[in-house]
């Protein structure tokens, strides 16, 4: 069987960030394995610009971003296999995949790191009311669609969902001639960026039916109509409000999961977030097994995927020269109340750099409050947050100094002001 | 009183322009600078999609390299169309000179082999 220290599956923006760091960090025997045409993943498609005001301080397009990237994997020529897909995985780290050139390949890794990135929500997944006609379709594979194989796929759109992919989507598709009827969006609150409500939407004249969703598809063999209604605070449809829309294309843009099967398929734990649950070094219960980016949890700035990436990289190049053994001091993050989820879900205090990345996500939109840091019941540190919505992940910077060996967990949490004594 | 939504970067700030242009809400300069911008000359930067010749793809990424006024927008969609590119192209290749008269050039976004 073919041997290889470290094997990345996926070669978009976290892959690519990853076998960098780690091969800067003397790993020299890598191989991404990446099911797509190109490197560089879901950025191929997202030509729009606002990527890499971090990482490069300007302001991109996705091409652009990740041929910088690819730029780099070349230069170090790091070996990658692109229309590979990996179909399992063990936990003794033997991968499978297949293409059209070698067929089934088994190979053996010392460390992997997976980076396969997320999967939209279908019309399945959110069980949408009404016929199946064609002309239902979800927003990112209508903009596969569009900006790489050059095909419109309807010229009378309604949008569910006000995810920025969707958002993206309405300005795209009326500068392709299409016209854009509206928005509609489950929450009373958009999803999206702000700045993608602009200059996406208000730039277009195209409405957002805020608290409304779709309650019926019309159409037998193509999508003729569709009708949405507005939902009650318990986000249930209210009768006589229905307003239908001819249309021949329903693009979906409610969500994203992480494409985590693979982790999921050989038990590692799930955390709140629908990822792998990860230590700080972004490394699974299974040692040397690590994840990041998108299939981790779902991010909404690519500068952030490829920090996680080379985090995971440089976790993956410390395991693999010996040196990252589960210490005996290990912290559990906790999602209080208010907050969605918590990345990592482990923190080892042994291993644990000075500062150590906590991420997360707020449940609703929350002005004045405080993020309380809290380990076994003790307050550790308070942050005060004029504004924080659930679009925008939270990344703090904790000081390892605030940890005390004999804590057991770390709880975030989202206080009111008025609560704060 | 002008209300504007910032969308200089990801974090979309709420902004207060008055009638002397007296910018608040913004948490950095170049709010202040968009705000001011957008009540005097809106403009944006548009990425679109032209044609290409290629044995891997249809249609390469393209960007105007400085924001164009805001009207302009639909009108240069019309000669984004009428472009026609053969592989190889290089990232950064300009395409267009003078898009919809703006004087802004329309350049690649990606490098194309074959």
């Amino acid at each position: 069987m073919r041997k290889v220290d470290l094997l990345i599956i996926g070669g978009g923006s976290a892959g690519m960030a990853a076998a960098i760091k780690a091969y800067d960090e003397g790993i020299k025997d890598i191989l991404i394995l990446e099911k797509g045409e190109f490197l560089g993943g879901i950025l191929n498609q997202c030509i729009h610009n606002g990527f890499g005001l971090h990482e490069f301080k300007e302001e991109l397009t996705g091409p652009e971003f990740l041929t910088r990237f690819v730029n780099q994997v070349e230069e170090r020529h790091i070996p990658y296999k692109l229309n590979s897909y990996v179909t399992s995985l063990t936990k003794d780290k033997v991968v499978t995949y297949v293409n059209s050139s070698e067929g089934a390949v088994q190979i053996e890794a010392k460390a992997i790191i997976m980076a396969a990135g997320c999967l939209e929500r279908s019309a399945g997944a959110i069980g949408i009311p009404g016929e199946r006609p064609a002309g239902v379709i979800t927003a990112g594979q209508a903009q596969l669609y569009l900006n790489e194989y050059g095909y419109l796929v309807g010229k009378k759109v309604f949008i569910l969902g006000s995810g920025d992919i969707g958002l993206i989507m309405a300005r795209r598709m009326t500068l392709e001639g299409a016209k854009v009827l509206g928005v509609a969006e489950l929450m009373p609150y958009s999803n999206g960026l702000n700045r993608n409500i602009q200059q996406c939407l208000i730039d277009f004249n195209i409405p957002l039916y805020l608290s409304h969703t779709v309650t019926n598809i019309i159409g037998k063999d193509k999508l003729e109509a569709i009708e949405i209604s507005k939902v009650d605070d318990k986000l249930q449809p209210i009768k006589g409000t229905e307003q239908r829309f001819d249309v021949d294309t329903l693009m979906l843009s409610v969500g994203l999961l992480p494409n985590n099967a693979l982790l999921n398929n050989i038990g590692i734990p799930q955390s709140r977030s629908r990822g792998s649950c990860v230590n700080e070094h972004m490394e699974t219960e299974v040692e040397g097994i690590f994840s990041c980016g998108n299939v981790l949890h779902v991010h909404d700035l690519v500068d952030y995927v490829v920090e996680e990436g080379r985090l995971a990289g440089l976790g993956a190049s410390i395991y693999l020269k010996g040196n990252l053994h589960k210490g005996e001091h290990e912290i559990s993050t906790v999602a209080g109340d208010g907050i969605g989820y918590v990345v990592p879900s482990t923190i080892d205090l042994d291993n644990a750099m000075d500062s150590i990345e906590i991420k997360f996500r707020v449940r609703k939109p929350s002005k004045n409050v405080y993020i309380e840091y809290s380990c076994d019941g003790n307050v550790i540190k308070k942050v005060y947050k004029m504004a924080i919505i659930p679009s925008e992940m939270e990344i703090y910077k904790l000081d390892k100094k605030l940890l005390n060996k004999d804590y057991k967990t770390l709880k975030v949490s989202l206080v009111n002001k008025e609560d704060v004594k | 009183m002008k209300e504007l939504t910032c969308i200089v970067c990801p974090r979309g700030c709420h902004l207060l322009i008055d009638d002397n242009n007296k910018v608040s809400g913004n948490s950095c300069p170049r709010g202040e600078k968009y705000a001011i911008q957008e009540i005097t000359d809106p403009r944006r930067t548009l990425t679109s999609t032209v044609r290409v010749d290629s044995k891997l793809l249809r249609v390469c990424p393209v960007k105007s390299v400085a924001p164009i006024k805001k009207d302009l927008v639909i009108l240069a969609m019309k000669d984004v169309n009428k472009i026609h590119l053969k592989a190889p192209v290089k990232m950064g290749q300009v395409v267009c000179d003078n898009l919809a008269g703006s004087g802004v050039a329309l350049v690649t976004t990606r490098d194309i082999k074959e």
